[in-house]
């Protein structure tokens, strides 16, 4: 392991090298142009042995993929807005084949209006496609999520494709150090992948995504279900494996901060989550009792987590940096809804800003929690949600 | 069951898809010059051939969609809607 000072893009490229991927296929997107970038680059030089394929959209981008996956090759692609919504038909082609592709999406808002800094809406939007769908908050926790993603994809368990979603500019093309794996360190946590369901072998044919009537394709959605389901339990596991290979753990599904006696905790994803641990610190010292629960993994979504803070918090400030249109915050409405099964009913309130890449400071976070912490005293649950800082 | 639908090719994997079939070829031998090329357009691959080229359609995968009469340079294969012989064949 060696520390290096790199980009998330560039990181994510050495990561590819790392978990010694054998096909890429990507079209380029601002932010995320340069991972495939970076991949290309050392493919040419000779670092990275394995093929990279050049296409003309990112429909083929993802098909490009299921292709490759399909015959065995370990497989990664990366994207960004309009481009992950351009693979829209595949990605539900890729779960459904239940194929181990690990995609890198850097959060971009989707147009219009342009813009090209961070709004989760586009992930969002893919909540539902089967896919397993991280946030992460820093470059070292990008690297090694992608690493992490291909052993929990390809377990036999899970069998489904894995995004990993990292902010626009603050993360994709922000400095900062990581640490390095090299393949032959890797090598002890992720053995070759061999596909244990189906596999495209000219040796022994077989033909994939044939006609499947009323009588079992609902079987096969369930089977899908279970394997999302099951990448809570298994992605322990490999959390578990991997801290004792190279030390590195970043909090399960959800990483919590300063929760353990806090009467309020704000939810996030992505970057905010990283800045509001210095607006829990600040809190703390001010005399509130609050704490940072950042949401790493929203699908499968960690029922169980949310259920056991939720028995013991007063109130959760949930951040989202998206919007279901008409409905109001993803994350916070899931929570609501994973709380409801509960006899607890702590105040669930919802906040939406940060979109188009609005800065969201210390002070700006410090202010929803404290919205929070005040609902709480006055017992109000208050609007159904807060468009933080609208003009 | 598996986790996503695949199956091995093996001969009539979804049953005789001939049932399918509206119109029926049928080759008139006499005037047949077994020149092969209903064989090599045959989008089924369901005409087999003997050695000197006499085609043979197995109407148990034939989904009649007539290519091969409309390939044919001798017009030698007519095609007749099931039910109805070839006199009265709409
Ligand atoms: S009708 Fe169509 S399927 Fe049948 S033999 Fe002719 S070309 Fe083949
Ligand atoms: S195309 Fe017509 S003439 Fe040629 S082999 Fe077939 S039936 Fe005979």
């Amino acid at each position: 392991m060696k520390t290096e000072l790199m980009s998330a893009n560039y990181a994510a490229a050495r990561a590819v090298m790392s978990a010694r991927v054998e096909v890429v296929a990507a079209y380029p997107i601002t932010p995320a142009t340069t991972i495939p970038e970076q991949i290309a680059l050392l493919n040419e030089t000779g670092q990275w042995p394995g093929q990279f394929i050049r296409v003309e959209s990112e429909h083929s981008a993802m098909f490009a993929c299921t292709g490759a996956s399909s015959t065995g090759a370990r497989t990664f692609t990366a994207t960004s807005s309009n481009g992950l919504l351009l693979m829209d038909e595949a990605l539900h082609w890729a779960a459904a084949a239940r194929l181990p592709i690990v995609l890198a999406n850097i959060n971009r808002s989707v147009s219009p209006s342009w813009n090209i800094h961070v709004t989760h809406d586009d992930s969002m939007s893919k909540a539902t496609t089967g896919w397993i769908h991280f946030y992460v908050s820093s470059v070292d926790e990008f690297y090694h999520t992608i690493i992490q993603a291909f052993k929990l994809a390809e377990d036999e368990r899970v069998l489904m494709p894995v995004m990993i979603n990292a902010d626009g500019f603050v993360l994709s093309h922000t400095l900062s150090t990581y640490d390095y794996l090299e393949p032959e360190e890797v090598d002890k946590f992720l053995p070759p992948y061999k596909p244990p369901h189906w596999v495209m072998d000219p040796e022994n044919p077989v033909s994939h995504g044939n006609i499947v009537f009323p009588e079992y394709y609902m079987e096969f959605r369930y089977a899908m279900h279970e394997g999302t389901h099951n990448a809570l339990k298994v992605y322990e596991e490999v959390e578990r494996e991997y801290k004792k290979l190279f030390g590195k753990y970043f909090g399960g599904p959800i990483d919590c901060y300063r929760c353990d006696d806090a009467e309020v905790v704000f939810t996030s994803q992505g970057s905010v989550a990283a800045e509001a641990k210095d607006a829990i610190d600040e809190l703390r010292e001010e005399g509130y009792k609050v704490g940072n629960a950042r949401m790493r993994m929203i699908r499968p979504f960690p029922v169980d987590r949310i259920r056991e803070l939720g028995s013991r918090v007063k109130g959760f400030a949930s951040f989202d940096r998206s919007v279901s249109y008409g409905y109001g915050g993803p994350v916070a409405h899931d929570i609501r809804a994973t709380m409801y099964n509960t006899k607890h009913r702590p105040i669930i309130k919802s906040y939406i800003g940060g979109l188009g890449g609005r800065d969201m400071t210390v002070s700006d976070i410090k202010e929803v929690i404290l919205d929070t912490v005040k609902a709480v005293e006055n017992g109000e649950t208050g609007p159904e949600e807060t468009w933080h800082d609208l003009r | 069951m598996p986790v996503t639908s695949y199956s091995k090719p093996v001969i009539g994997a979804t049953g005789k898809t001939g049932s399918w079939r509206t119109f029926t070829p049928k080759i008139d031998y006499d005037e047949c010059s077994r020149c092969r090329t209903c064989w090599l357009h045959c989008p089924e691959a369901v005409i087999s051939l003997d050695e000197d080229g006499t085609p043979h359609i197995d109407l148990d995968y034939c989904k009649g969609c007539g290519c091969c009469a409309e390939v044919c340079p001798k017009k030698c294969i007519a095609m007749i809607r099931e039910g109805f012989d070839e006199e009265e064949s709409p």
